[in-house]
């Protein structure tokens, strides 16, 4: 993960994409009660949302909870303010990248999906200015949300209206072409995954949403999606763009997924927040692993399916994050 | 000549009755979705989308994987609503033979599967009915559990079985 250091010396040169301002501004809001070189990773518990569909009120109080334990501000209009996207982004568009490839069910829920839009717009975000997005109408569907390009609102649209773009990204493993909604829309995006059981990657949360991006994820499942999933994470526009990830654990499938199977779903009520997408992943990992062995079943890594890409995505080549316990403060509240 | 003629007709005959039986057959296979008010209460509330097995990851990406290592060849969908209320998806996949069937329904099983006399072989749970019958897998979920749900769902899934 890049240090504050060469964040600055790459927001002075010019070299850094605006998600990456994002993250300085996000870095050095959280100085003051951010541990020197850990990783911040919170999780958000509300157990009164119960089972069923989540409460928007509660589930927006929630964000508010986890965003300001995030930054460390008091107040939820500081806290969003200090993320820094109406200084940064003011004319610029964020994009939020949900994950409804689940079906109905188990897609990013809709009541957070407005949360964090309306938390945007408060901080000053316009709303034709934010774009929420999946690879498709089916998709985003499913998580609840009706298409729309009107610029005076909150749009939502995927990768099946923006098309994507001709020229193939590679890195590692990874060949594919990127979503023009990423490439050409967004300054910035903020990942909106649902922790789920992956039948192939293990956990499917932070690095996998990035599989929503691109023409062909099918291509990147071989070897259990090792090291597709870090190799793809690598690629600059990803590397760059995603500024931090809020991550739906409201409900989960702990076996069985990625689909809805309502036999294996549990509702862990949480959020999982962090700008650190291989933290963000252990940590679900570990929420998602407790699960399994409290349900009878043995943990990924016993069924054969670890989810070895996080650990590939921290190593020297990769550097897109830490997943050692020592080096991330986890917050959980 | 005359022989000829007969000739003619008779291969006529038997190739329109070749045909319609190939027609009656492929219809009965290739549309196991009940239509609306087939089975009491329920509403076939989408059209019927169908996945040939390298398309399948498009639907349901990482879980496409299981399906084509047991031999699927292809995957129909339809989405159905009970009572104008509970929403529900019927998935049928097409499996190159039995087996395969068999091999998806078992590897999905948990202990509190309930067994259940329909097709080869059956499992309920709360809010979803999986069963299979030779080649086809069918997997019937409701997005929600409701007190009338798992009785709608086996409802259902015999309206399925009897399309098969």
């Amino acid at each position: 993960m890049k240090d504050r250091r060469e964040f600055l010396k790459g927001a002075a040169t010019g070299a850094v994409l605006l998600g990456s301002q994002g993250k300085l501004a996000l870095a050095g809001m959280m100085a003051p009660r951010q541990e020197k070189g850990k990783s911040r990773v919170v999780v958000a518990r509300d157990a009164g949302l119960g089972a069923g569909a989540p409460d928007e009120k509660r589930v927006l109080d929630l964000l508010d909870h986890a965003i300001t334990t995030y930054t460390g501000r008091a107040k939820p209009s500081e806290a969003w303010n200090s993320v820094g996207f109406p200084h940064i982004h003011k004319n610029h568009v964020v994009g939020l990248k949900v994950n409804g490839l689940g079906g109905r069910g188990i897609s990013t829920h809709a009541v957070l999906i407005q949360a964090i839009c309306e938390r945007l717009q408060q901080a000053g975000v316009s709303a034709g200015n934010i774009v929420v997005w999946d690879r498709n109408a089916r998709d985003l569907g499913a998580c609840g949300m009706k298409i729309s390009t009107d610029p005076s609102k909150v749009r939502c649209y995927g990768s099946d209206v923006a098309g994507y773009e001709e020229q193939q990204e590679a890195w590692g493993v990874a060949r594919i072409r990127l979503s023009k909604i990423l490439t050409r829309e967004c300054a910035v995006v903020i990942n909106v995954p649902i922790l789920k059981d992956h039948e192939m990657a293990g956990l499917t949360f932070a690095m996998k949403n990035m599989y929503g991006v691109v023409d062909r994820p099918d291509s990147l499942h071989a070897n259990n999606c090792n090291p597709a999933v870090a190799d793809l994470n690598c690629i600059p526009m990803i590397r760059e763009k995603i500024c931090i990830t809020i991550g739906d654990a409201l409900s989960s499938v702990y076996q069985g997924g990625p689909g809805f199977h309502p036999e294996r779903l549990w509702y862990p009520n949480a959020l999982i927040v962090g700008e650190d997408r291989v933290a963000v992943d252990h940590t679900a990992l570990q929420m998602l692993d407790r699960k399994r062995v409290q349900a009878g079943l043995p943990t990924l890594a016993a069924a054969g399916r670890a989810s070895r890409y996080i650990e590939v995505a921290a190593d020297t080549q990769h550097n897109l994050g830490v997943n050692d316990p020592k080096r991330i403060q986890l917050l959980e509240v | 000549m005359l022989l000829s003629r007969r000739w003619i007709v008779m291969t006529a005959v038997l190739a329109i009755a070749a045909a319609t039986a190939g027609t009656g057959c492929k219809k009965s296979k290739s549309n196991p979705f009940p239509a609306s008010g087939a089975v009491a209460g329920w509403e076939k509330s989408s059209e019927t989308r169908t996945f040939a097995a390298k398309d399948l990851w498009q639907y349901i990406d990482g879980d496409a994987e299981q399906y084509i290592s047991a031999g699927v060849v292809s995957t129909s969908t339809s989405d159905y609503k009970y009572k104008g209320q509970l929403e529900a998806v019927v998935d049928v996949y097409t499996m190159g033979d039995s087996a395969g069937a068999k091999k998806i329904l078992e590897t999905g099983q948990t202990p509190d599967a309930k067994s259940v006399q329909l097709g080869d072989a059956c499992v309920a749970y709360g809010q979803s009915v999986i069963f299979r019958k030779g080649p086809y897998l069918v997997r019937i979920v409701a997005y929600e559990a409701t007190p009338d749900g798992p009785q709608a769902l086996l409802a259902l899934a015999h309206g399925v079985e009897s399309k098969l």
